[in-house]
């Protein structure tokens, strides 16, 4: 299956490699930085690149290329899924997953990647299993350890591997058992020029931090579980009692996890928490064009619309942009040419607005494509499906826990066109 | 040492010249390189070893040689410290295959570490000695795996799985061997060992089906606690497996087309042929039936569609497109639609398949539209990619919101899509007639575009569609005349003298003129504008040669003194061909016929159109090219291999009847079996019902038939009726053989259920013998509504004894059943003690006879007898039947009139959604759900348990609450009481 691991920064250095076969020469990601060179943008690398006795196939995430190598036919997206869960380990382990991050832990990575695969095939992915192999790096224990000179494998044998919930540890132990899950809903929506909405879609997802003590078996319950569509699960969860009561019963991994993500259908009106007034016009001739964007709150259920921020591709035909923000602040890069504006807090008594001139090339005629207009937003303590949870009890443990269940919304991707 | 090799170094630095100092110590630096890591690791202090593999493994990572430290790390194999073993380990896999020789210094370490008691370090010292690439050992390995592979512990099973792809690479000649432990491997029951085994089966033997009958259903059940990888191996290879085994659920459809294909195209002269082609075809058309196995793999896999994990998602997706019926595949495209949220390379892969997808079964997708639409921040390979769907999806009903999608895409600032854009465009125009003016205008308006870019790709695509209809577009060819003069994409100029060229009797005062510019430039021009300018040439001297021999000549002579070899060879065709001279051939005579041909537009197909020859979700089928290893997806064969070499021998009574059964006389019995079988189902054909049902059937069939015969002979001589008994029975058995094959593999599988689910609370409990009443003895008993395995007649029934007394409770049993004629009970076996406090659960059958009739019956201890009952409802004694819609209306059509009871009801207000009605009626009844078309209706579909009368109910939801409700049986008495039930079910 996977044959070795490439891992590329930004500036086409190789700076880790692993093999679980027989050693392939990193003269093989040549091939790779060929189609890097080819690829107008870095997101543009087609992920599988075929070579004369190899396949490379490449996920990009923190600006890292990793880049596997594999001899036969295999699903790409095996691969492929398995390389995110890489990367989300390496997040889950040191925080961040940057260059400097992976370099300064080179060797809890290429334990990691020990335990990941055997022979290039899967053998344990779980990150509660993982975390018994090896404990994750933290600051007290690095001192720790430079002083007792222990180390950060796991003195036991991982148990995790033999057990019926291969995703959860043994022998928890918490003072505090507590339970929290995050309803996050996000907004992929695209809006046209008359400000109607073309297409709409509400994904969400429930995260949980769960630290209970033993062997917990929770259920959830919604108000409203017809408004999910289509839902996909963690492993933990019993499908056959989703099917018959849609309820969500399961022996939660220990620590974060996600623990469903749910689509809710296309047919129920979306709500739009924000409208855009935009004003973008280039006059044929002049070297200058007009640029007038408002804000406002449209459907928020009563709650403020936060953390918003703007951004735009301008036409490469812009030189500059003079404009005036009546609240936030704006950024312009003449090279990327692109605009953004942080806005911050949507005050409805008072709009937000960003106003002013585009100057142009002089002499260039006026570019005919209008560019679209990206929104980030957060709505806190709002779902905007209207899902809400009952309840959630536990069984099998004796312990009364703290619960705790917060909602939010956020913009996906959620574009206006001009 | 060191300062022995330093003194030498000394003397000889005297002798040599100075140039030579520069290569020395470099060498000597490359000796002495890792001289402090090498003491480190000779050091007793385990952190100083720590330490020293610490760097040596941050070199290996960084692509550094670290090989001569081999002996130093090597030493330290034995370790105690855990973390220094397992870096030891990382080195040891790494530089073994270089090393051979010493690496074997280490192996007896990993021998000691397979004996040890511990399974992890077992598995471990497996692990690392199978990575070891060193050929000496190959017998050790083998050995090695040999002996896991019968270890107790399922992890280090699970190892010997890994390892034996490993050994494979390493020593193919292996195989045979391998191939016995993977036999043996793929018999374990356990879920860690499944996905392992098979993985190393796709990779050491794929192509030995022969190994995975018996398997199968086991792998089928096992799947849905498989870990998410194995999943994915074991999904691709059952689908490689179904395609050999099972039948085309599709056949007839496909049959279908074929014939009336052959109908349109036939000529008279191939008319008997066809006709015979026909018959035969029709001979074919035998009604299809699913499979159990076919069905069991694809309700398994289903649930998988809920994986978080895209990998499992596309497997099952491909599953389903390849085996499922039509009607079904539909299901795979919400999933693969939410795939599309994940991360850029899961999207890019998953929308090729999409593609593939769409123009095989276009209807699928088309409620997802819009979930294809671009967004601007998309990178550019995905946005082509979603281009190509949409322009697979469009039809002419969607087509109008399509192209105002599309008009927006080509106002992007990412040329390369606008370009695709347009092609899109162009294809849409050609595959669907009515649009294809307002797209060709669209396109015209683009020629205005200030993109170079832009223009030329809609020149090129406006060629195209001219093609098709060149008589009403001479305008378009003048206004494309123009922009000659300013357009320097070669493709494009090279479109437009084309397009002059083929028409220049519509613009026959433009075409010259342009002729004339282009010989003007010609030498400047690229190759491929050149040979066009030929053409163009050579076919306005055939057609108005008054005006453009000069030219033509005048070009042929540029030409023919041309860089590129190509041209002057073209050159020198042309003049041959249409320059009358003496010399020229006959061919001459033809000039005009050949160039002024009437050609036929150009299809413009999609580049996806059959690429699902290859399994989708490949890497073969991504990159449209067969990858090493790729295992073809074999076609459905013609008729289906013997499904009985699936069967698997349980050890258990029933089971041990058959396998008596299948000696020389149940080989025989086989054939019967299956002609029966197809029978039976015939009416629900191409439902790809289970045969469950019907093979239930067909048990009570013999059932009845033997029950009526039972009482004539009543009268009869004992010896004879004994003998007769058996006979029959002999004969019951065999036509029951298929009932309890399904049945016990719902068996197998319920098990299953059962230990990883725990029953869930919708089944209601009953109670049979009150705490009080019992003495502390405490017996509830529910309708598990599962298949009862001995006699497929017979209902479940759960029984849960509490003992609640302070003694045991000794050979808890039943006695003295008092039943109505015809009911029969099959007792549990006697349970012989129950301690105190504890609950025991045990299933009995009862045949009720399709009658609400209270089944009495002594339970008995060992102290006391209790008289009890068991009354079932209605919506008990039937089982569930999977219909499809038409099935479900012919059989409907067969029980009118009084068969059919119909009633008026309100309904309850929390029954607003048909959701709730369903769960409303199916916890009444056991009955199934039927597809229907329409959401006003909901339809159900059951059979009695005992006689197997067929049970429909509709129930048709109207404005305000009010709904009416159908039900048709055979058996009155059953339908009347089962209206009654679900009528107070819904009006709660």
């Amino acid at each position: 299956m996977i044959h070795s691991l490439f891992l590329i920064n930004a500036s086409g250095d190789i700076f880790l490699e692993k093999h679980w076969k027989s050693v392939v020469s990193r003269s093989v990601c040549d091939y790779f930085f060929e189609a890097l060179e080819r690829a107008t943008e870095p997101e543009n690398v087609p992920p599988v690149i075929p070579t004369p006795h190899h396949f490379l196939i490449n996920v990009l995430r923190h600006r890292i290329y990793f880049v596997a190598v594999i001899q036969s036919e295999v699903p790409p997206l095996f691969v492929i899924e398995f390389l995110h869960r890489v990367v989300d380990t390496f997040q889950d382990y040191f925080g961040v997953c940057t260059e400097a991050a992976i370099k300064d832990n080179v060797v809890v990575v290429y334990e990691l990647l020990e335990e990941m695969l055997d022979n290039g095939f899967p053998l344990a992915t779980e990150s509660n299993i993982l975390k018994e192999l090896i404990k994750p790096p933290t600051i007290l224990r690095t001192v720790v350890n430079t002083i007792t000179g222990s180390t950060n494998v796991g003195e036991q044998l991982p148990t995790g591997q033999l057990s019926v919930v291969p995703w959860r540890r043994t022998g928890v132990k918490y003072t505090n058992n507590e339970a929290y899950f995050d309803v996050v809903e996000e907004i992929d929506a695209i809006i046209d020029k008359s400000g109607s909405t073309i297409t709409a879609e509400i994904q969400g997802v429930v995260d949980a931090c769960v630290k209970l003590t033993g062997m917990p078996d929770l259920t959830l319950s919604f108000m409203n579980p017809r408004l999910l569509d289509d839902v996909s699960f963690h492993p933990c969860v019993r499908f056959k009692r989703w099917e018959a009561e849609r309820i969500l019963s399961f022996i939660p991994p220990d620590g974060n996890f996600r623990l469903l993500s749910y689509h809710v259908s296309s047919q129920n009106l979306v709500a739009i928490p924000v409208y855009v007034k935009h004003n973008i016009s280039f006059r044929e001739g002049s070297s200058q064009g007009r640029f007038e964007l408002t804000l406002g709150p449209k459907q928020t259920m009563g709650k403020a619309v936060e953390s918003v921020l703007v951004s735009s591709q301008l036409p490469r035909g812009v030189l500059n942009a003079n404009l005036n923000p009546s609240q936030g602040t704006y950024t312009f890069d003449p090279v990327t040419k692109l605009l953004s504006w942080d806005v911050g807090k949507i005050n409805p008594q008072k709009l937000p607005s960003l106003k002013g001139s585009m100057s142009l090339q002089t002499g260039a005629s006026k570019p005919d494509e209008n560019p679209t207009i990206n929104i980030q937003f957060k709505i806190q303590q709002l779902a905007i499906s209207g899902l809400k949870v009952n309840r959630l009890d536990m069984y099998g443990e004796k312990y009364k826990p703290f619960k705790g269940i917060k909602y939010m919304t956020k913009a996906g991707k959620f574009q206006v066109r001009t | 040492m060191i300062h022995l090799i330093m003194d030498t170094f000394l003397r000889y630095l005297k002798e040599r010249e100075q140039e030579q100092l520069v290569k020395i110590l470099s060498f000597m630096f490359y000796i002495f390189r890792h001289d402090d890591l090498k003491e480190m690791l000779d050091s007793n202090k385990d952190s100083l070893k720590l330490e020293a593999m610490k760097r040596i493994v941050a070199m290996i990572a960084r692509g550094k040689n670290t090989s001569d430290l081999f002996p130093a790390v090597v030493k330290n194999v034995a370790c105690k410290n855990i973390e220094v073993k397992k870096l030891v380990y990382v080195y040891l896999v790494r530089y073994a295959e270089e090393q051979q020789d010493l690496a074997l210094l280490s192996i007896s370490t990993f021998q000691r570490g397979l004996k040890d008691p511990n399974q992890l370090i077992r598995a471990s010292a497996l692990r690392v000695l199978s990575s070891i690439r060193v050929t000496i050992i190959v017998p050790i390995m083998m050995l090695a795996i040999k002996e896991a592979a019968s270890d107790m512990s399922p992890y280090v099973r699970k190892t010997a799985a890994h390892a034996i792809p490993k050994l494979h690479s390493l020593d193919p000649e292996q195989k045979d061997q391998l191939i016995e432990v993977i036999e043996k491997l793929l018999a374990d029951k356990t879920t860690l060992v499944a996905g392992s085994v098979v993985m190393a089966f796709e990779e050491v033997c794929p192509d030995r089906i022969d190994l995975i009958h018996k398997n199968y259903r086991k792998l089928c059940n096992l799947l849905i606690d498989v870990e998410e990888w194995g999943q994915v191996v074991i999904i691709n290879m059952l689908t490689r497996y179904a395609r050999t085994q099972f039948l085309n659920p599709n056949i007839n459809e496909s049959l279908l087309e074929d014939s009336s294909e052959k109908a349109f195209y036939a000529s008279d002269d191939e008319e008997d042929e066809d006709k015979k082609a026909e018959a035969a075809a029709l001979v074919k058309r035998k009604p299809y039936v699913m499979d159990p196995d076919h069905r069991l793999l694809l309700r398994n896999t289903k649930p998988l569609l809920q994986s978080r994990n895209a990998a499992v998602v596309m497997a099952v997706a491909q599953l389903y497109f390849h085996l499922a019926p039509k009607a079904e595949v539909g299901i795979i495209a919400k999933a693969l639609v939410r795939l599309m949220r994940s991360h850029s390379e899961v999207q890019y892969v998953v929308l090729q398949n999409v593609a593939t997808m769409t123009i095989k079964r276009r209807g699928m997708f088309e409620p997802y539209l819009k979930s294809f639409y671009i967004r601007s921040t998309d990178p550019t390979q995905i946005k082509i990619l979603k281009l190509e769907v949409l322009t697979n999806l469009a039809n002419e009903t969607n087509i109008s919101t399509i192209l105002r999608e599309f008009q927006t895409y080509i106002k992007s600032m990412d040329k390369d899509f606008v370009a695709a854009s347009i092609q899109a465009i162009g294809r849409c125009a050609t595959n669907i007639g009515e649009v294809r003016d307002t797209c060709l205008n669209g396109l015209v308006q683009l020629l205005s575009n200030r993109d170079e870019l832009v223009v030329a790709e809609s020149v090129v695509v406006i060629k195209k569609l001219l093609q098709m209809q060149p008589e009403q577009h001479s305008d378009i060819i003048k206004h494309m005349a123009k922009l000659i003069d300013n357009i320097q994409v070669p493709m494009a100029r090279a479109s437009i003298l084309w397009l002059i060229g083929e028409y220049c009797e519509h613009v026959p005062k433009i075409a010259p003129d342009v002729l004339r510019k282009m010989a003007k430039t010609f030498t400047n021009e690229e190759d491929i504008v050149k040979l066009q300018i030929i053409n163009l040439a050579a076919k306005l001297y055939l057609t108005n040669s008054k005006q453009t021999k000069l030219l033509t000549q005048y070009v042929l002579n540029l030409a023919k003194y041309d860089q590129n070899y190509d041209i002057r060879d073209r050159a020198r065709f042309i003049r041959q061909l249409i320059v009358p001279t003496d010399k020229s051939g006959a061919l001459s005579k033809y000039a005009k016929k050949l160039f002024l041909a009437l050609k036929p537009a150009p299809v413009l197909e999609s580049p996806f159109k059959d690429r699902d020859h290859f399994q989708l979700g490949s890497l073969s089928h991504l990159l449209n090219a067969k990858a090493g290893g790729y295992q073809e997806l074999p076609e459905w064969p013609e008729s289906a291999p013997d499904p009985s070499v699936r069967n698997v021998e349980v050890k258990d009574s029933v089971c041990a009847r058959r396998t008596v059964l299948t000696g020389p006389e149940g080989a025989g019995s086989v054939p019967v079996n299956m002609i029966l079988l197809a029978h039976l189902t015939e009416s629900d054909s191409g439902s790809g019902s289970e045969s469950a049902s019907a093979s239930d059937e067909s048990g009570s069939g013999s059932e009845s038939e033997e029950s009526g015969e039972e009482t004539e002979s009543e009268k009869e001589e004992e010896d004879e009726e004994k003998e007769k008994k058996r006979k029959k029975r002999l004969d019951k058995t065999k036509a029951k053989k298929p009932a309890e094959e399904s049945a016990e593999r719902c068996a197998i599988h319920t098990s299953y259920q059962i230990n990883t689910i725990a029953p869930s609370g919708s089944i209601k409990m009953y109670e049979l013998l009150h705490r009080i009443t019992g003495e502390g003895l405490a017996v509830e008993y529910c309708f598990s509504r599962q298949p009862f395995s001995p006699d497929p007649n017979m209902v479940a029934v759960q029984i849960q004894f509490t003992n609640n007394t302070n003694s045991e409770t000794k050979n808890l049993h039943i006695e003295e059943p008092r039943l109505q004629s015809g009911m029969r009970i099959r007792e549990f076996a006697e349970i012989g003690l129950q301690p105190t406090g504890e609950s025991v659960t045990v299933v009995m059958g009862i045949d009720f006879c399709d009658s609400t009739q209270a089944a009495n019956f002594q339970l008995c201890t060992h102290t006391r007898k209790f008289f009890v009952s068991i009354q079932p409802p209605v919506g008990e004694l039937m089982t569930p039947v999977f219909l499809t819609e038409n099935d479900f209306k012919k059989e409907q059509g067969k029980l009118m009139g009084m068969n059919e009871i119909s009633e008026k009801l309100t309904l309850g207000e929390k029954c607003v959604n048909e959701h709730v009605i369903v769960e409303r009626v199916t916890a009444t009844a056991n009955l199934s759900r039927v597809p229907c078309g329409s959401d006003k209706e909901c339809r159900f579909a059951g059979k009695t348990v005992s006689s197997g009368c067929l049970v429909l109910v509709t129930v048709t939801t109207k404005e305000g609450g009010r709904a009416q409700l159908t039900v048709n049986c055979e058996k009155m008495v059953i339908g009347t009481m089962l209206v009654k039930d679900i009528m107070q079910a819904l009006s709660q």
